[in-house]
């Protein structure tokens, strides 16, 4: 008997994917951002499945390589928006800020059939636009922000663009809250209370992690909530491994404001071996055969042996 | 010679007219930079960011991917040194149509070091996919939009306001030096409100048998004028450029770049701010102090000339703009 929330099922199905995927390749390369699928995969997959309106993909289900950078003699130049669908005035846009994340990304691409799984078989390769940190090339991408912080202004001048011709379109950003320790966040967050931007939608991944470890023996980006709302935001605090609590996070009331998603993860959440690495998660690199073993049993008990 | 006053803000607003895709950015600086006029005239294309310039950048380039074309407007030095990063990735990076309008150049402002932008050209020079555009007069602060407009990808504008002389009558030309005299003893290439030290001294250097080929230059990169190149190679005793910055990675680097690269073996001497911060003082005080003013150009051809030519403040003149619009005309046709 259908019960109505089969959707939800389906989320959890794809984020489970989504971590298997991102671990096989850290195995497969000695390394790689993993916490970050441990902690994002179910936001980005109800994004992608559930919450955003975006068209279909319009992009190569083979990413083309790396096609030089942007100028004005580079005609071969492109974005990896094409990923996310065609840019209309009524459809939603996506930007992912912490470009460190893009293998999470991309999984999630091709989990939702917008990427070929083979597609991932040039991630971090030479020549590639399937960059490990994700560029404005790179599936799902457009925007320059592996600089972290500068991706939410740019989508304030977005959605300003956007208001100006009267789009109705939504503009979503996935931001980590490592980005909350820069000014240049702050500095976005007070703009676009200033110009009441309800179009646009952030995503936190508080997952309380940065590079040097937990961010508050790092510095302090908390209370969160309470430092939005006084920014003049509209700020809602969930359990970003709660699926139906990150769908309906978006139906909060926020008119005039934007609207901030405090989404509290774990840095090893479907992924449990990890733990023992705390307080660094950032980038697990496997430096000792022991550790690979110990993954890739895991990867066999959890997942099942074969490769996908 | 006419000095005007507030030309950028008067024209900004006849300029922008009929340009609906033209919005102007501001850092509360409104007045400060000449754009009370159009926030008055255009508020719906005015657009506040408050004293954030990183947030102003990376907003600017997020707006251009749409289609307008920011004019973003404050301090140079609270662009080029507080927001790099920002016009660097969210600017520069994806060759975005956003103008970069900078005002203080050098040593035009009292406010001292932190107002100063001494190093702006230098810095934009290895900015990636940057052009760079630079204000001479009155003319030139006009023009400059059309041209910078011209351009596809993003723009520097080092801009001049408040009381600007009107040197020129034609209109700023992409990548086109202008030839203000015409001689062979000496080169020299000026830029900015150099220009106007430097003819304050070409009558009483051609009095004395000098003869002076002078160029102003405007567009700082791509710098590929055919003009300057050729200009080098013909000066008998050298090669002086003058400029309101700092003699390394400005004006004075690119000529060196290019006489090293072509293998032009003359002299050359870079008049302008030696490997210093300058401080605040009024603009004649400060050309003095750090000997950019006309009478250290006298002494830079002395010096190439090896022999002393007695000209002192007195000799001085108000530059002669009919004559300078004389040879402008000859190099047109």
């Amino acid at each position: 008997m259908s019960t109505g929330k089969e959707w939800v099922d389906q989320i959890k199905d794809v984020a489970k994917k989504v971590r298997r995927r991102v671990l096989e390749f850290t195995l497969k390369n000695g390394g790689g951002y993993l916490s970050q699928a441990c902690s994002s995969a179910d936001i980005l997959s109800a994004l992608y499945m559930k919450i955003m309106n975006l068209g279909p993909s319009v992009a190569p289900k083979i990413p083309l390589s790396f096609p030089g950078v942007p100028s004005k003699d580079n005609k071969k130049y492109f974005t990896g928006a094409g990923y996310n669908g065609p840019k209309e005035p009524h459809l939603d846009r996506f930007y992912l800020s912490p470009a460190h994340y893009a293998l999470v990304l991309y999984a999630v691409l091709v989990e939702t059939g917008r990427l070929a799984p083979e597609g991932l078989d040039m991630f971090n390769k030479d020549g590639s636009s399937v960059e490990m940190i994700g560029a404005d090339h790179s599936p799902g991408l457009e925007l320059m922000s592996g600089s972290l912080g500068q991706t939410l202004s740019q989508v304030l001048g977005i959605a300003l663009a956007r208001k100006r011709r009267g789009e109705t379109g939504k503009n979503w950003v996935f931001m980590s809250d490592g980005e909350f320790m820069l000014g240049q966040t702050w500095e976005a967050i007070e703009t676009l209370s200033f110009y009441k931007l309800d179009s646009v939608y952030v995503f936190i991944d508080a997952n309380g992690q940065s590079a040097d470890g937990k961010i508050e023996t790092v510095n302090n980006v908390e209370p969160l909530k309470a430092r939005l709302e006084s920014f003049g935001t509209a700020a809602v605090e969930i359990d970003g491994h709660n699926v139906e609590q990150i769908v309906e996070s978006v139906e909060t009331p926020h008119k005039d404001r934007p609207l901030f998603i405090i989404a509290r993860t774990s840095p090893y959440c479907g992924i449990d071996v990890l733990q023992k690495r705390a307080p660094k998660f950032h980038y697990i690199r496997i430096t000792n055969e022991l550790e690979k073993m110990e993954l890739e049993e895991f990867l066999k008990l959890k997942y099942g042996g074969d490769r996908i | 010679m006419k000095w005007e006053d507030r030309v950028h803000e008067r024209n900004l607003v006849r300029w922008a007219a009929d340009k609906p895709e033209v919005v102007v950015f501001s850092a509360d600086l409104t007045n400060s930079t000449e754009i009370g006029l159009f926030k008055e005239k255009y508020p719906d294309r005015f657009y506040s960011f408050g004293m954030a310039e990183q947030n102003m950048m990376s907003a600017a380039g997020g707006m251009a991917r749409e289609g307008f074309t920011p004019f973003v407007h404050t301090f140079a030095v609270f662009m080029y040194r507080r927001a790099l990063d920002q016009i660097e990735m969210s600017i520069a990076y994806p060759n975005l149509k956003v103008r970069i309008v900078g005002f203080l150049p050098g040593i035009t402002t009292p406010g001292g070091a932190s107002h100063q932008a001494i190093n702006d050209i230098g810095v934009f020079r290895t900015v990636p996919n940057m052009t760079i555009l630079e204000s001479g007069d009155a003319t030139e602060v006009e023009s400059v939009l059309d041209v910078a407009q011209s351009i596809d990808g993003p723009v520097y504008i080092r801009q001049l306001r408040g009381l600007i002389p009107r040197l020129f009558k034609e209109p700023m030309k992409f990548g086109k030096s202008r030839t203000l005299s015409k001689g062979n003893d000496v080169t020299l290439i000026t830029s900015g409100i150099m220009t106007l030290e430097a003819l304050k001294v070409i009558e009483p250097l051609k009095k004395r048998g000098v003869s002076i080929h002078h160029l102003h230059v405007s567009t700082h990169k791509p710098f590929t004028d055919e003009t300057v190149l050729e200009a080098i190679e013909n000066s008998k005793y050298g090669v002086i450029t003058m400029e309101n910055h700092t003699t390394i990675g400005g004006l004075g680097s690119a000529v060196a770049e290019l006489m090293a690269e072509n293998a032009i073996p003359k002299k050359l001497i870079r008049i302008g701010l030696r490997d210093t911060y300058a401080h605040g003082g009024s603009r004649e005080y400060l050309m003095k102090y750090y000997q950019i003013d006309a009478i250290s150009l006298v002494h830079a051809v002395e010096r190439l000339l090896g022999e002393t030519l007695s000209i002192t403040e007195d000799d001085l003149v108000e530059p002669q703009v009919e004559v300078v619009e004389q040879v402008q005309k000859v190099e047109d046709l």
